[in-house]
């Protein structure tokens, strides 16, 4: 205890931290046995994670039938989940109604959209520049490729469902609500009155409305406003609501960022003779979007799985897709299969998204906190 | 020795040595903050290669007014006139200025998200154009010259503020300013770090760079300040040179400043 040496001004030593700090069994300690109440709420953790992990686990994988031609099969086999269905409706969970013999079209847009995502999120990718401008042609390229056209058979959009269909919707409004976002956050700070009156007018429109009277309309009334036999596609009306929808939530979020960006870095900005534009995407923006990360990914998110509403204006996504399916006498009564099903796709997709961007959190940490 | 003749002949260029050799020229100009009236018939003639510091009490708008220099705040009467331009609300005029004229302030106000290069680089290829090269050449010159050129890839929150300031120096003097406004630049410094920022300034000053200082630091004013100025509740109260000023103060209010900033 009381064999500390004594050390002469200046000259003490860097010691290593005591050893019930150190190590495995430190961490143990600390994090979970630090006081009574906390070794209390240890032993309740464990006691729940004992209590729900085995019979899930027993439900999901040991006690599930993979095969089966119909529900009684299934249940004949095994008590636990009736896989069987969700497998024999998996091509339809997928594409909808997209025609059979097209369906190397959506999964040719599906790779491209892959292959677009990799110089968007990540830096380090060669030929970055060249990749980016691909990202922009690309919902171009996949529109073509799945509404065809132009050498292709044309495919209406009223075959399109289940997973496609949310990344269809998903993707569009998540790559098109973040730049009007930013568009209208800065005209909502703009010192103009025309822009400001417009942005402000148009954001608290969209946030004071649900997104279900905003489908309704696209699917209903825009028919009366729009000159009478002109066919204007109900996915494109669907997917225009949903990123207008998600701008008015991003602007307030991006706003946000841009009002905790100290008034100094513009006039820094301004300072050195960077004009309004040239200061806003060199200075400003970075800084205003990586503090709004959080709530830039919490709208995309929001707007992913908002997606399942296109359900009230009888877009097919995967829940209608699995409503219609377990109305099917053959599986009649498998619905906590179908929304499992369903909630894991979702899941992953949300989950992704939120690892990315802590991933991003990190990257973009500069060491600067004020 | 403030000569206010030259103002309405501005637009004969060249030929006029007298208005050549101002750098800055503010004339009878007032600024309001909606009622409250900050800066009162303002009157500053400022050489070529002069070195000016300001001092005055807090809220004296000794800050304001150079802020008018290069238009962080709009003035509403009176005229200035930086390097032959003068300013109004032609943003063609403000930009012209604003390239000529650098400006360190009290806050650094690097930009956090960059790199020190980044931080020297930006406006030289965005705002003057200049290939990256180059620019990276003439930022490392400066760096070195403020003595952190081996700090240039680490971001301006890894470094102290000493070393924070004088990369915003760095930073202005990327864009090869004819004119340099220090806003209180070691206010917000540790007494430490206020010696390193200071000489960097004044080397700048031997090398004949025309400044504008508000500052505090009397013993700076005094070595290198051709003329000491002192401003109080919005009023030039008096100007001359830093012997005499702070020798024989004319005014009651300038013998009680310095008798407050001095005594201890």
């Amino acid at each position: 205890m009381s064999e500390q040496a004594s050390y002469k001004p200046g000259e003490h030593p860097e010691l290593p931290p005591p050893a019930n700090v150190r190590g495995i069994t430190g961490w143990v300690r600390g994090n979970f046995l630090s006081s009574p109440f906390n070794i209390i709420l240890s032993a309740l953790s464990l006691w729940f994670l004992w209590w729900v992990i085995p019979p899930a686990v027993d439900w999901f994988f040991i006690d599930a039938a993979y095969t089966g031609a119909d529900r009684n099969e299934c249940r004949a086999k095994a008590g636990g989940a009736c896989w069987a269905f969700v497998g024999e409706r998996l091509q339809l969970f997928t594409y909808g109604f997209y025609p059979a013999e097209e369906r190397w079209r959506v999964n040719l847009s599906f790779v491209l959209l892959c292959l677009a995502l990799v110089p968007v999120l990540f830096d380090h990718v060669p030929h970055r520049k060249y990749g980016l401008y691909y990202a922009v042609a690309f919902p171009f390229i996949a529109a073509w490729l799945l509404i065809g056209g132009f050498g292709l058979t044309p495919v209406p959009t009223d075959k399109f469902g289940g997973f496609m269909l949310t990344l269809i919707i998903g993707v569009t409004g998540i790559a098109f609500s973040l730049p009007i976002g930013i568009v209208l956050a800065l005209g909502r700070m703009s010192k103009l009155p025309i822009i400001h009156i417009s942005a402000v007018s148009f954001i608290e429109f969209i946030r004071g409305v649900p997104l279900i009277t905003l489908l309704f309309v696209a699917s209903t009334m825009l028919n009366y406003f729009l000159p009478p036999g002109s066919n204007f596609d109900l996915l494109l009306r669907v997917l225009i609501m949903v990123t207008l929808f998600a701008s008015g939530y991003m602007a307030e979020v991006i706003r946000g960022g841009l009002q905790a960006i100290a008034t100094g870095q513009v006039e820094a900005a301004d300072a050195l003779g960077l004009k309004y534009w040239s200061a806003m995407r060199l200075v400003v923006l970075p800084q205003a979007l990586k503090i709004s990360i959080p709530g830039i990914v919490n709208t995309f998110i929001g707007l992913y799985k908002d997606t399942t509403l296109v359900i009230i204006i009888g877009l097919l996504d995967p829940l209608g897709i699995g409503r219609a399916s377990v109305a099917d006498t053959k599986w009649a009564g498998l619905s906590t299969e179908l929304y499992v099903f369903v909630a894991l796709f979702f899941f992953v997709s949300c989950f992704s998204m939120s690892r990315y961007s802590l991933y991003l959190e990190g990257k973009l940490e500069t060491g600067h906190k004020r | 020795m403030s000569n206010q003749t030259q103002t309405q002949t501005d637009n004969t260029p060249s030929t006029h040595t007298a208005e050549d050799e101002l750098a800055v020229n503010i004339v009878a100009m007032h600024k309001w903050y909606g009622e409250f009236h900050v800066l009162k018939d303002i009157n500053l003639q400022v050489k070529r290669g002069e070195r000016i510091v300001i001092c005055g009490p807090s809220g004296s708008g000794k800050s304001t007014m150079i802020r008018c220099i290069n238009r962080l705040e709009e003035h509403q009467q009176g005229d200035i006139i930086v390097d032959g331009v003068t300013l109004t609300n032609d943003l063609k005029n403000i930009e012209t200025i604003r390239r000529e004229v650098g400006m360190v302030f009290q806050h650094f106000n690097l930009f956090p998200h960059l790199t020190i290069l980044e931080n020297c680089t930006l406006a030289p290829i965005w705002v003057r154009k200049t290939p990256k090269a180059e620019a990276v050449e003439t930022a490392m010159k400066y760096l070195e010259r403020v003595k952190i050129p081996e700090q240039a890839n680490k971001y301006p929150g890894q470094l102290s503020g000493g070393q924070q300031q004088r990369v915003a120096i760095a930073r202005s003097l990327c864009m090869n300013p004819r004119i340099m406004l220090f806003d209180e630049p070691t206010s917000a410094l540790d007494p430490e770090m206020i010696k390193e920022v200071l000489d960097v300034m004044v080397e700048l000053a031997e090398e004949g760079m025309t400044m504008l200082c508000v500052t505090h630091e009397m013993g700076f004013a005094k070595t290198v300040a051709n003329r000491v100025i002192f401003m109080d509740v919005g009023e030039i109260i008096e100007e001359n040179t830093p012997d005499l000023f702070f020798d024989q103060p004319q005014h009651e209010r300038t013998r009680l400043f310095l008798s407050q900033i001095l005594s201890h």
